[in-house]
């Protein structure tokens, strides 16, 4: 006993040591399953505050660059309003639309804080719960996707970007509809790849990358990316595919975040399929 | 030393507002993230209690975790280093030792000194750091390239706040 005690004793530094760690490293997995305590992300507000009034002094710097976006938007916006298109044909009259039923919704927030020099890359934005946001939300730029918000706090919420090794979105070809799936390598903030693409598909440089729209986190035919550079591989039977985001993550200002109005219905829906999937 | 007990929290807070607010916008390329933040490690006293060095290393990694969205990786490296620093202040210990309440820097051991024993603690946590990071060895190299070129990057920087840094102009 004595000698144990001793031992203990001695080698005390070491196991402060291995203790410390191994509570950094239950941080560390805890993080990575998204389940991190409430107040150890930068939702928080304290982290949160001085980012945001960080940010209030910074975003002067960049008046000139979000202007240009927001005018690129507008312009596209108004091309699809109602009076930039000509009436072809008789007089006026008024259709009540039972077609068509709102599906998503948007909130503008700014971003706080943003990182791409990680391998696992957040944002954080100034819109939380009391703005209607919740986990799970997609996440858009005026040029595409950005990410998914993983915590949300009373004003200010977390965002999963893109540029996030276990980040992925279903998304398609816009030309031929083949569906895969676009993920970050990790190397360069403009640059990722897109899997699953069967061989047999004719694909060429500069395709539009646009999300497929089968979950219920963005809508369909969003812009993701351009493809900048394909190979076959030998042996394989999907293509090697690099492409460029059409979102530049180092300039984000001002993001929307989507709401879909059916999320509850779908998931339910999909819960039921992985279920039947078991039973089978 | 009762000035130790204000210098050093002014530092800490100051160096991690450095880090999480200007360092890590600093994007020259994907291989370079400077993580001046250690400096706050090497420049504990000489003789501070390992134990207290660890638990205020773990502190100051956190802090910038907290930041970054990262709980747990720059705290894991921070204490880390922590471990290995009393070993490498013995390895290269000057022939009559340390003397009591000695600050590592320039100023009390030389450039030479200095560099040998900065280079050592920064590459030291950068490869922690960088590989928990990754949390695989698949792409080895890249990330061996990613903590040789931060590593540099960071001890530039690491000499320079030295040169900066006020110290009062020799012990009696």
């Amino acid at each position: 006993m004595r000698n144990l005690i001793r031992f203990l004793r001695r080698f005390s530094f070491f196991f402060l040591f291995l203790l410390l760690e191994l509570i950094c490293f239950y941080l560390l997995f805890r993080n990575n399953h998204f389940q991190q305590a409430a107040f150890l992300h930068s939702a928080n507000s304290f982290t949160a505050g001085i980012y945001s009034r960080y940010s209030n002094l910074t975003d002067y710097l960049d008046l000139k660059k979000v202007n240009q976006a927001l005018a690129e938007e507008n312009q596209r916006l108004r091309e699809r309003q109602l009076m930039s298109y000509q009436k072809v044909f008789g007089p006026n009259f008024l259709i009540r639309d039972t077609l068509y039923q709102k599906k998503y919704l948007y909130a503008k927030g700014k971003v706080v804080n943003n990182s791409i020099n990680q391998q696992n890359n957040f944002l954080t934005i100034g819109i939380g719960k009391r703005n209607g946001i919740e986990r799970g939300m997609g996440v858009l730029a005026p040029q595409g996707v950005v990410g998914v918000v993983t915590q949300v706090s009373d004003h200010y919420a977390t965002v999963l970007s893109l540029l996030h090794r276990q980040a992925k979105v279903g998304s398609k070809l816009k030309d031929s509809e083949y569906f895969g799936s676009l993920q970050w390598d990790g190397e360069h903030y403009t640059q990722g790849v897109l899997k699953d693409i069967p061989n047999h598909v004719v694909i060429s440089i500069g395709d539009t990358v646009v999300t497929s729209g089968f979950s219920s986190i963005f809508p369909a035919e969003l812009p993701v990316a351009t493809i900048s550079a394909f190979n076959e591989v030998a042996g394989e039977n999907f293509y090697d595919i690099k492409v460029d985001f059409t979102t530049n993550f180092k300039n984000l200002t001002y993001v929307y975040v989507v709401k879909h109005l059916h999320k509850a219905e779908f998931d339910e829906l999909e819960e039921a399929k992985e279920g039947l999937k078991d039973d089978y | 030393m009762i000035t130790n007990f204000i210098r050093y929290p002014l530092w800490f807070i100051f160096f991690v507002i450095l880090q999480v607010l200007i360092l890590n916008n600093i994007q020259l390329s994907a291989y370079l993230n400077p993580y001046l933040y250690v400096i706050f490690i090497l420049w504990l006293p000489i003789d501070m209690n390992r134990g207290a060095l660890m638990a205020v290393s773990m502190l100051l990694g956190l802090s910038v975790d907290i930041f970054s969205n990262s709980v747990g990786m720059h705290a894991s490296a921070c204490v880390f280093l922590a471990f290995c620093r009393p070993f490498i202040l013995s390895s290269l210990s000057p022939r009559d030792g340390y003397e009591a309440d000695q600050i590592p820097g320039i100023k009390n051991f030389g450039i030479s000194w200095f560099l040998a024993y900065a280079s050592i603690c920064v590459v030291l946590h950068h490869c922690f750091l960088f590989y928990v990071e990754v949390f695989r060895f698949s792409d080895f190299f890249g990330t061996l390239g990613r903590v040789i070129a931060s590593s540099l990057f960071t001890l530039v920087l690491v000499v320079i706040s030295q040169l900066f840094r006020y110290s009062p102009s020799r012990k009696v």
